[in-house]
């Protein structure tokens, strides 16, 4: 199934599977985190691992090999790794805010509270209205 | 020997990813909490891109990058659109 | 205005060009869809980035790129410890002093894409910003490395 279609040149060889198996294992270790750690916000950390550097060694792979075979620059996989840089805070942000206030909600775990202000502002727009 | 070389690395490469993805989705099974599943599908989702990134370079062929920026971006919508959901309760408000 | 977001097209052209190749048709091509986009983006009206330093650009991507790498390996090996580490992981309040969306946008990306430490969310009356720690020793270090690392340069870079 699988056949490399160009003979490369043993270096390139050695620096693409070099950052191939990189990548992975560091994929992999994050996933084994993920599964091992104890709490949710410990666990947040654990797949940043595969998204950072796992990503990062299989697109720099990518990258090198296609760059050699075809003996020109290919630097497509770069959008890639970009991406997943630019979009995974986003995902983690809004799934550590969800987790936060959820439970916040139902007050289990050592959770930081809100700082006061947020209720001193809802009792102030709760006077307003009785005001009003 | 180049051939080998990247063979065996391809093939390590892609044993290590499958097993990372069986991780992922035995929590997402096992949970405990929704912000965990949405975690597993997230992680789950990585893992798939960077096999067939693995798969591309296998084979020679660009055609899997296209599909693995596709699944990158399916991806991050979808796990947007749950967490959305977990926050508030409606995707769109 | 033909450009309002000059590099923000320069750089759509450069993905066009990376994702189809190069040639002449390519880029006249790539050119119009970087002009429609920015033409799009601008009827949105979102705040436009001011740079004041951007030759310092290139050091903060040096420095987060091989503080990611660093961390990685370190929080690589504290997973691989397992149960025999101690249990150090803890929630951080970090004043910062960027007002810049722009530059919270950035801070906000190195910190989560580095393990071992998670933005979870910003208080801009405050001025605060929750994080979670997964190797929390000393706070005060913590603190003093954020700070000095990344937010100096944020602010030098981000008027």
């Amino acid at each position: 199934m699988i056949q490399p279609v160009s003979d490369l040149p043993l270096w390139a060889a050695m620096v693409v599977a070099a950052f191939l198996i990189f990548g992975s294992a560091l994929a992999l270790i994050g996933a084994i985190g993920f599964l091992r750690l104890p709490t949710f916000y410990e666990r947040l950390h654990a797949p940043t691992l595969g998204t950072s550097w796992g990503v990062g060694g299989i697109m720099l792979a990518s990258m090198v090999y296609f760059s050699v075979s075809s003996s020109r620059p290919v630097l497509h996989e770069i959008l890639i790794g970009l991406f997943v840089t630019v979009t995974t805070p986003i995902t983690f942000m809004l799934l550590a805010r969800a987790a936060l206030h959820r439970d916040r909600a139902e007050s289990n775990g050592n959770v930081p509270e809100k700082h006061q202000h947020d209720l001193e502002d809802v009792e102030a727009i709760q006077g307003n209205a009785e005001e009003n | 020997m180049s051939a080998v070389i990247l063979l065996t690395a391809i093939s390590i490469a892609q044993l290590l990813i499958a097993l990372a993805m069986a991780i992922a989705s035995v929590r997402m099974f096992r949970g405990p909490r929704a912000q965990d599943r949405i975690i597993g599908l997230d992680t789950l989702y990585i893992n798939a891109m960077l096999m067939l990134v693995t798969f591309g370079i296998g084979t020679g062929s660009t055609i899997y990058f296209e599909a693995a920026l596709v699944i990158g971006m399916l991806g991050f919508v979808a796990t947007v659109a749950l967490a959305k959901f977990l926050m508030r309760g409606e995707v769109i408000e | 205005m033909m450009l309002p977001y000059p590099i923000l097209a320069v750089c759509l052209l450069l993905m066009w060009l990376m994702l189809n190749g190069f040639s002449w048709g390519q880029l006249v091509l790539g050119a119009l869809v970087a002009l429609f986009a920015s033409w799009a983006l601008a009827s949105l009206r979102p705040d436009k980035p001011k740079l004041r330093k951007w030759w310092l650009i290139p050091k903060l991507v040096t420095v987060v790129f091989v503080d990611i790498l660093r961390s990685n390996l370190a929080v690589a090996t504290l997973i691989l410890k397992g149960k025999r580490r101690p249990h150090t992981s803890g929630f951080l309040l970090l004043p910062l002093e960027i007002e810049n969306k722009t530059a919270l946008a950035l801070l906000a990306i190195i910190l989560t894409s580095t393990p071992g430490s998670a933005w979870l969310e910003y208080d801009s009356r405050d001025r605060t910003v929750l994080l979670h720690v997964l190797d929390l020793i000393d706070e005060e270090q913590w603190i003093a490395t954020i700070k000095h690392r990344y937010e100096a340069l944020l602010l030098e870079i981000f008027a």
